[in-house]
């Protein structure tokens, strides 16, 4: 199935996101997509699957013109979307989530699973994607669940297949993965169309890439004719650099030191089991580790939104363990939760509320139990305007923003206060390179200063350049040290440890 | 950052601060819908009276009826605000608790409770002159009802207890309490062997507010402090910090967790504050209206409220604005039942038809499409 887009234009309001968007998507090939943060791509793709009606331009199927109502019909004309936070009921199985809406019925219009289970079990097979149709999506790690929304889709078989930004929230080896199950869905004859920031896996899975700047289409290439530095260029219209500027290691006097510290999970399985480290002021201490070692709950604790089972956090010599998250805060802590939307913001709230979330009660933004929202507002635009938020406007509310503005607004709420440790999980997460490269900036701008920062990330190459020293966390514990005092960094040995292997 | 780029920046921040003018969407939102909401459900209202076999005239009649009862004379709008009044009260502690995400379905006990308490403290210190019996009264009804809704805030905080399940625990203890308190003899009515309480003495009651135009026009002072009551929410809500702590807790308790604010203080705060201004509508029938006490009289006030609280979006001016309404549709159909003889019922069902169609805007869109050009959209990531 080949599918068109003429001259596509939506608007919200005042904000044109698309703007005459000509887009071609082929049968058997990869569309990759590449854009700024508020680009306009998300939009674009839900205009093709028919959650968006647009306002001008049209969409073109087999040479045929057709209207969505609604992303029903987007699904009826074959066309299906894995969005970027799935959409599925945590206490079903897999075989229910991907028959909800569409359940196959027996006798009196009864469920019938037996053939749900069937269907997803042949789905499996042809595509290689291993998945149990009974086990609870909630006991499954992301790169599954991941796998059974692409199930969802092929479920209603879509021939054309949305990604947007799938390989944001997976592990290395779970894009390997990915991308294996990709190639064979182009080899069946489907239709992808591939939305990252990452550059270089847009460089090995897409067929043909297409950049979008501002809701306009600014190139069009092919993957062997541009290298990487290109193709950011292209997308953000300056040079950007892809290499993070560091001053020499010169660190500080310890700031945060954690001794013994073991922390539970809700079902009382060990989350971190006695972990011992510190971090010094001018000094960035990156932990690695696969996702669902034990790094979520390590940084929540040190936040003090996780409660501790044992041993001590200190904090310039001071026994903190027991005390508050607004304590922390006051004392300097900055904290860039992993999962920004649950955790880190109110959607239905304005960026200019969202900016004060945590620093309300300042003085700077309150008088006693009065909030002064002109000197919250003015703050706020000058945050978002320093740290290059795209909106409109503050009063916004921020479930308008694109992703990455939308984890942009978090990090400049963080970092645009005076800090004395910085704990950031995924900073970078869902960030086109331009943002990229500003954030890593002021993170060495924050650790040159004096800060101590500790960033946790599944992406490795993101940990090894900002880092002076890595810490690697499997099943809750710290199972190896590079740099610094440690082995040399070497990014092999890293994956090694990561993946539980004795160096 | 070079001198360019500040300035850039700078430039930037003052764009920023622009307010975009209301969509369409929301203005569509906040006025369109609730008008087609009750148009529709009129109509509805008068085919379910078709259905019943009354004549179209006397359907004509009941609807001028119920105009002119709430609305067509000095006399109607005292009513209209008289009824208003408490709803609007109970609603506003209904819709904090709406706000800071607490379900608080125990707004008639609190009601009860607070007007017991204004009761008591307005029939026992014979003698105080009104300017301090009168606010004590009040006093006591707010405090008494607060107590008694900071109880499910307490056990939501403490033991995690859901408060919709113990906020309708403490409504059934308040029925029995009342009745209860009424057969004590400090309480009771002397030489009455019904349950009523003793009446509230002149220099606690709510003065009437337009008695020099007319003796009979019962609206009081309790208006006055409603209004009163929708500001004092309004600046809690938006302009402190207490409010923005309800707020944020009440869209996202996680980030508000993540954000340092302590979610067991804010339950007991909001429902402390929700059964306050229901302990104050309850002292405000009592002290404005009843004088007195008996069994069940708060009369539904509790329940309506939570009508009152949704209808108004949780926001104290729609509050208001539903309060009004329902104190229109309560005064306007009593005259429809004197002059048309329909049943008090049928304009029970014209209210919930009202609520059915504004809490379904979509519904009203569909059935009205003329009416609305922006399109109703929510983002999706
Ligand atoms: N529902 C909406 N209301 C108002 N503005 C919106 C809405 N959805 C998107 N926008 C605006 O449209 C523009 C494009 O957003 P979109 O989500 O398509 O960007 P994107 O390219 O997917 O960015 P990202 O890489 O950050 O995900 C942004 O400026 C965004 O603020
Ligand atoms: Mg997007």
């Amino acid at each position: 199935m080949d599918i068109e887009l003429r001259g596509i234009t939506k608007r919200f309001g005042e904000v044109v996101a698309n703007s005459g968007v000509n887009l071609q998507i082929k049968a058997g090939e990869v569309l990759g997509l590449l854009g700024e943060n508020g680009a306009g791509k998300s939009t674009m793709m839900n205009v093709l699957s028919g959650l968006y009606r647009p306002d001008e331009g049209e969409i073109v199927i087999d040479g045929k013109p057709v209207q969505f109502d609604g992303p029903g019909d987007g699904i009826r004309a074959g066309i299906g979307m894995v969005h970027q936070h799935f959409m599925l009921v945590p206490v079903f199985t897999v075989a229910e989530n991907v028959v909800l809406g569409v359940e196959p019925t027996g006798p009196f219009d009864s469920l019938d699973l037996k053939t749900a289970r069937k269907q997803v079990r042949e789905i499996n097979e042809t595509y290689g994607l291993e998945v149990d149709p009974d086990a609870l999506i909630e006991n499954l790690p992301v790169g599954i669940q991941q796998r059974v929304e692409i199930i969802k889709v092929l479920f209603r078989e879509a021939d054309v297949l949305i990604f947007d930004e799938p390989t944001a929230v997976l592990t290395p080896q779970e894009v390997t993965d990915f991308f294996k199950i990709v190639r064979a869905l182009k080899d069946a004859g489907k239709a992808l169309v591939f939305i990252t920031h990452k550059l270089h896996e847009i460089l090995e899975i897409a067929d043909r890439i297409n950049v979008l700047r501002a809701g306009q289409i600014v190139g069009e290439c092919l993957p062997g004719e541009k290298t990487d530095i290109e193709l950011a260029e292209m997308m953000v219209g300056r040079p950007v650099n892809l290499e993070v500027e560091k001053k020499p290691y010169a660190p500080g006097e310890v700031l945060l030191d954690v001794k013994d510290l073991t922390i539970l999970r809700e079902d009382d399985s060990l989350a971190v089991d006695d972990v011992s480290f510190s971090v010094r002021r001018n000094e960035v201490v990156g932990i690695a580790g696969v996702q669902g070692n034990g790094q979520s709950a390590l940084v929540e604790a040190l936040a003090g939104v996780h409660r501790v089972a044992g041993g001590t956090i200190s904090f310039e010599g001071k026994d903190i363990t027991r005390t508050s998250a607004r304590a922390r805060h006051k004392m300097g802590f900055a904290h860039i939760p992993e999962d920004r939307l649950k955790n880190g913001v109110v959607t239905n709230f304005t960026i200019a509320e969202n900016m004060v979330l945590n620093s309300y009660y300042d003085e700077r933004y309150s008088k006693g139990v009065s909030m002064d929202w002109n000197a919250v507002n003015e703050h706020a635009a000058e945050y978002a305007a320093a740290f290059d938020v795209r909106t409109p406007s503050i009063f916004e509310t921020l479930n308008h923003l694109s992703g990455g503005n939308q984890q942009k607004m978090v990090v400049a709420r963080e970092m645009s206060r005076d800090t004395q440790l910085m704990i950031a999980a995924h900073p970078t997460r869902g960030l086109d390179v331009g943002s990229i490269e500003y954030i890593h900036s002021r993170l060495m701008h924050a650790r040159d200063e004096g800060d101590a920062v500790l960033i946790v990330s599944s992406e490795l190459d993101e940990v090894i350049a900002l880092s002076d020293r890595i810490l690697v966390m499997f099943k809750g514990r710290i199972v190896a040290e590079f740099g610094a005092g440690g082995r040399p960094v070497d990014k092999n040995d890293i994956g090694l440890a990561m993946a539980g292997a004795t160096l | 950052m070079s001198e360019q780029q500040q300035a850039q920046t700078e430039k930037l921040a003052h764009q920023l601060l622009q307010r975009a003018a209301p969509s369409r969407t929301v203005y569509e939102d906040l006025i369109i819908v609730p008008v087609f909401a009750i148009v529709a459900a009129l109509i509805l209202g008068g085919l379910v009276m078709l259905a019943t076999n009354v004549s179209l005239e006397a359907i004509g009649k009941s609807y001028v009826a119920l105009i002119y009862g709430s609305v067509g004379s000095l006399g109607a709008w005292s009513e209209t605000l008289t009824a208003a009044t408490p709803l609007v009260l109970a609603g506003l502690g209904v819709a904090m608790g709406f706000r800071a995400g607490f379900f608080n379905i125990g707004a008639e006990g609190q009601v009860l409770m607070g007007g017991m308490a204004a009761v008591i403290a307005g029939f026992s210190f014979a003698g105080l002159p009104i300017y301090i019996h009168l606010p004590l009264a009040l006093m006591a009804g707010i405090l008494v009802g607060g107590f008694y809704a900071g109880i499910a805030g307490w056990l939501r905080a403490a033991t995690g207890a859901h408060e919709v399940i113990s906020t309708i625990m403490l409504n059934l203890i308040s029925y029995r309490l009342v009745d209860y308190l009424l057969k004590v003899p400090f309480i009771q009515k002397s030489g009455r062997s019904d349950p009523i309480s003793n009446a509230v003495l002149d220099s606690a009651q709510l003065p009437r507010l337009l008695d020099w135009i007319d003796p009979n026009l019962r609206v009081h002072g309790g208006l006055i402090i409603m209004l009163l009551a929708v500001w004092f929410c309004y600046w809690l809500l938006f302009k402190t910090t207490i409010g923005f702590e309800f707020r944020a807790s009440g869209e996202n308790a996680d980030a508000a967790r993540f954000a340092g604010m302590r979610s067991g203080l804010i339950v007991v705060l909001v429902m402390a504050l929700a059964g306050a201004l229901a302990g104050l509508a309850g002292a405000n029938q009592v002290l404005g209206v009843l004088e007195r006490a008996s069994p069940g009289f708060s009369a539904g006030i509790g329940f309506n409220a939570i009508s009152v609280a949704l209808l108004g979006r949780s926001h104290p001016i729609g509050v208001l604005i539903a309060g009004l309404l329902f104190g229109a549709l309560e005064a306007g159909g009593r005259q429809m039942q004197v002059d048309a003889g329909v049943s008090l019922d049928l304009i029970g069902i014209v209210q919930s038809l009202i609520i059915a169609f504004i809490a379904a805007p979509l519904l009203v869109r569909a059935v009205f499409p003329w009416g609305f050009r922006g399109k109703a959209a929510s983002r999706k990531e």
